[in-house]
């Protein structure tokens, strides 16, 4: 059942020689050629930022955009609890292999082996980067670098820095990255759009993007285009990504041919503050880390719910004989550090029962008190300060006293525009980096492991593998943006834009994108069924309609305009929303983050199909109001046994 | 609860600004300021008016994009938290409250409570890193950094750039801003080597975008919703007047 249409250019060779050997076989460009060559990068986030700035120092031209005011805001900053890497300082017998099978196995045997290892080897690397940068990670008192556990594993091999280790992982790169603005070889671009990619002979040569500021619409050529532009999971409306985090540019990819891979991957977040009401602009995430030293629990008894409801009694009222530490009794080898699929479910399953711990009934309780009795409160604030602080502030509840109340939201997207191997897209010339793209993290991602992606790719991956498609451009001169086909795309944008702007209906952008939030949240969120799911693509038609003929955009498009921006940001939300509930119809499996109802054991644990669906679901965009075409990438397991995921013992 | 606002409203960098006065009910106190703000935009949206341009990004006061002036002080009324983390609940029914964009001369207001901070990326270009390349770095624990040290660089590293410190200095000053990122690099090993260099081109690049001088009126520190310290500006200058000294 292989496809012509993804060639994954996976190397020969025993799993742990492929990316050496790879290395070996890949052209580069020489020096002298690298100046004339120019490299768009969508996106300022840990893979865009570490990828301009390496392709810079290369001596490559590279221009960045970013739609914020400055590269620094990019999301990857939020990113609290650590970055994964195989390093073994701890001796607890970690190894490049045992990252590699944890992510794999992590991600549901829905990942590419190839990936994956590389994955694993570079990790290492990156610490020494960031490290070499300033990054101030923490540190014991012999001066090592010091590490803690995340969900998913069994070995203690995450860095961090206090709660904000992506804050500072993203300054290293945004410093590398200005260092090279300063030189030169990068050009930044801020408060400005990708808002679609110019082909020209099939070839990625360019964007149409958006200044910001002054409305004004540009045309930039390029060699070369990378799409490291973050994930989708503001679909939801409700996520915990970042209020402008959008998946705009890679549906400007997808519509012009590129496939996307696995739509229906996305992650559910087991630690979030809880939802207080329908103003509520997004959730915030409690740091997986948190994990490591807090205890997930309901109330055994339903009447202690109730009480707890009516606030007739505090949580620490209800002595430890009468709580359920479920996922202490359910997964008694990982404990609370199961991944984040699994506590999710978890904590969906006994919400269901009818044990949530809030007034909405959606809320468990996350408990440091025996953290607190074993270490003392100093060490707790030294390691989760900054966290309850900011949960303090959001709930005003301390969570030094009472436990904290979470529930599980949407965070982070797996799927994305297919890659092969090098991390080129199925358009020659276009690639994808970091949660752009599909590539390593299967059906799940385990915590931690984002920010290692995001890095590997952009430090090591891409530099060399861009260089393979690059030195077949030697000759080609600078792109001409006065290309017809710039003339042609330039004019389908302002279309676009103007359409939008006409409607001038009764509803404001976020009212419609409550309501597909609303839809995506019920239909394919944390649990789907066919029936489900074939209502929501129903629903989804009808948003489309609505949002076509009623959304109310104020103001003037070629002004500063937020609610502009983010009414084309949403019609690209209701495509991609299509996207993942066909994709979620179509994987008739339960597999890491996608759990379909129809298929689960007795006890409620996920089955997976691998005769079936062992493969890359990649989608082909097929024309407005076509159904798209699916194409299968076959997952070959050459190292690793597939088998049930397996955290009870 | 209810609410009545004062806004500065202006229409891009040429016009002139001038407040306007809304009127806001039935918010719940766990709202968070910038969702009151949503309501009130909901409103002027289906009214037919122009709703207010605000940044904001994360949500989660770690992105450093949202910036409003709230009755006289940057972030608003709560101590160590940005806009985005600021509850209505701090605020009394029936209060009026005043909403202005930073003013800085080094900040220009792109539309309403909307500024550039681009002066902040170009101090950082001039000199805020390591010049080191990717790739050819030595193992991360072949440089051992003591704890301590380690720490305090943390603190300073904690700045999110969204320059409360220059909108409350009276000099419209960046020094607290610059500090914390010289500070932050000078006190690990791998930092110490450009340190005087560093410290000498973020402050002539500050000085050369026209920020004020600092006059240890330490309201900076007051504001800073990270809490970051001015004793970072006792470690710049000693770098500063080493370099300068070298020179």
């Amino acid at each position: 059942m292989s496809d012509n249409k993804l060639q994954s250019q996976i190397p020969d060779g025993p799993l742990a020689e492929k990316w050496t050997r790879h290395k070996a076989n890949i052209k580069v460009v020489s020096p002298a050629n690298k100046r004339k060559l120019e490299i768009i990068v969508i996106g300022t986030g840990l893979g865009g930022a570490s990828a301009a700035a390496s392709l810079g120092e290369l001596g490559y031209n590279v221009k960045i955009f970013c739609i914020s005011d400055s590269p620094r805001r990019a999301h990857s900053i939020a990113a609290q609890g650590g970055i994964n890497a195989a390093k073994n300082y701890q001796n607890d017998n970690d190894s490049v292999y045992r990252l590699f099978y944890d992510t794999i196995k992590g991600g549901d045997y829905r990942s590419r082996e190839a990936n994956v290892y590389r994955l694993a080897e570079v990790s290492r690397n990156i610490i020494d980067q960031c490290v070499a940068q300033g990054v101030p990670f923490a540190r014991d008192y012999g001066g090592m670098l010091d590490n803690r556990s995340f969900g998913g594993a069994q070995v203690s091999r995450t860095f961090y820095a206090r709660g904000q280790t992506g804050q500072q992982l993203l300054l290293g790169a945004y410093a590398a990255l200005n260092r090279q603005i300063a030189k030169g070889s990068v050009k930044s671009y801020t408060r400005h759009e990708m808002l679609d990619l110019v082909l020209i002979d099939g070839k990625a040569k360019g964007i149409i993007a958006r200044n910001l500021e002054t409305g004004e619409i540009e045309r930039h050529g390029a060699h070369a285009v990378v799409i490291a532009s973050g994930g989708y999971g503001n679909v939801f409306f409700l996520s915990t990504n970042a209020m402008n985090s959008n998946g705009s540019a890679a549906i400007q990819c997808y519509k012009h041919g590129a496939l996307f891979a696995n739509p229906c991957f996305a992650q559910i977040h087991p630690t979030c503050i809880p939802v207080h009401g329908d103003q509520q602009s997004k959730l915030t995430l409690m740091s997986e880390s948190l994990r490591n030293d807090g205890r997930i629990w309901v109330p055994k008894n339903i009447e202690d719910v109730e009480k707890l409801r009516k606030k007739q009694i505090k949580p620490s009222q209800i002595p430890e004989e009468e709580r359920d530490y479920y996922l202490e009794r359910r997964y008694p080898a990982f404990g609370n550090l199961v991944p984040r699929d699994v506590a999710s479910r978890a904590a969906k399953e006994r919400c269901d029962a009818g044990f949530g711990v809030n007034e909405t009934g959606l809320a468990v309780f996350l408990d440091f008190s025996t953290a607190i009795q074993r270490l003392g409160k100093k060490v707790i604030s030294e390691r989760y300060g900054n966290l309850f602080q900011m949960y303090e502030k959001i709930t005003d509840v301390d969570p030094y006293k009472e436990p904290m109340t979470i529930y599980p939201a949407i965070h982070y997207t797996m799927g994305g525009i297919w890659v092969d191997y090098n991390l080129m897209t199925t358009i020659p010339g276009l690639y994808s980096i970091g949660e752009a793209n599909f590539s390593d993290h299967g059906g799940n991602r385990l915590g931690a492991s984002a920010l290692m992606q995001g890095l590997a790719d952009g430090y090591f991956v891409l530099p060399y593998t861009i260089g393979n498609y690059l030195a077949g451009e030697i000759q080609t001169p600078k792109t001409d943006t006065n290309h017809e086909a710039f003339d042609k795309t330039e004019k389908e944008v302002k279309e676009k834009i103007n359409k939008i702007f006409n409607i001038k209906g009764k509803q404001p952008v976020d009212a419609l994108h409550k309501k597909l939030g609303r839809i995506m949240w019920e239909y394919v969120g944390m649990a789907r069924n066919e029936k489900g799911l074939k209502k929501a693509l129903e629903s989804i038609k009808e948003l489309r309609k609505e949002f076509w003929s009623d959304v109310l955009v104020p103001g003037e498009n070629t002004e500063f305009n937020q609610e502009l921006e983010k009414a084309v940001r949403l019609a690209d939300f209701i495509e991609i929303g299509e996207l993942m509930a066909l994709d979620a119809l179509n994987r008739k499996e339960s597999c890491g983050g996608h759990f379909r109802e129809e298929m689960q054991t007795e006890d409620g644990e996920t089955k997976r199909d691998d005769k079936n669906f062992s493969y890359v679901a990649a989608w082909e965009y097929k024309g407005e109001g076509e159904t798209p075409q699916l194409h299968k990438e076959p997952l070959v397991y050459e190292t690793v046994h597939l088998s049930t995921r397996n955290y009870k013992d | 609860m209810n609410f009545k606002l004062k806004i500065w409203r202006q229409k891009n960098n040429k016009s002139k600004g001038r407040f306007e006065n809304y009127t806001i009910e039935n918010v719940s106190s766990d709202t968070s300021f910038l969702e009151m703000l949503d309501i009130l935009n909901d409103q002027l949206i289906c009214t037919g008016q122009e709703p207010v341009a605000f940044d904001h990004d994360c949500r989660e006061g770690i992105c450093g994009m949202c910036s409003l002036y709230i009755n006289g002080r940057a972030h608003g009324p709560d101590d160590e938290v940005t806009t985005c983390q600021l509850h209505m609940r701090k605020f009394k029914d029936g209060d009026t409250i005043t909403i202005e964009p930073w003013r800085s001369g080094a900040f220009p207001v792109v539309k309403d409570l909307v500024v550039n901070r681009y002066a902040f990326d170009q101090i950082l270009q001039s000199g805020g890193f390591i010049s080191v390349n990717t790739g050819g770095v030595p193992d991360g624990n072949a440089i051992p950094v003591g704890k301590e040290d380690a720490d305090e660089s943390m603190d300073a590293a904690a700045c999110i750039g969204c320059g409360a410190c220059v909108a409350t200095c009276k000099n419209g000053s960046a020094m607290l801003f610059v500090s914390a990122r010289v500070s932050s690099l000078a006190k690990l090993p791998q930092g110490k080597i450009e340190a005087k260099r560093r410290a000498k081109a973020m402050v002539a690049k500050m000085d050369e975008l026209g920020f004020g001088g600092c006059t240890n009126t330490q309201a900076c520190e007051a504001e800073c919703p990270k809490a970051i310290s001015i004793s970072h500006i006792a470690r710049l200058n000693r770098e500063f007047l080493c370099a300068k000294l070298q020179d």
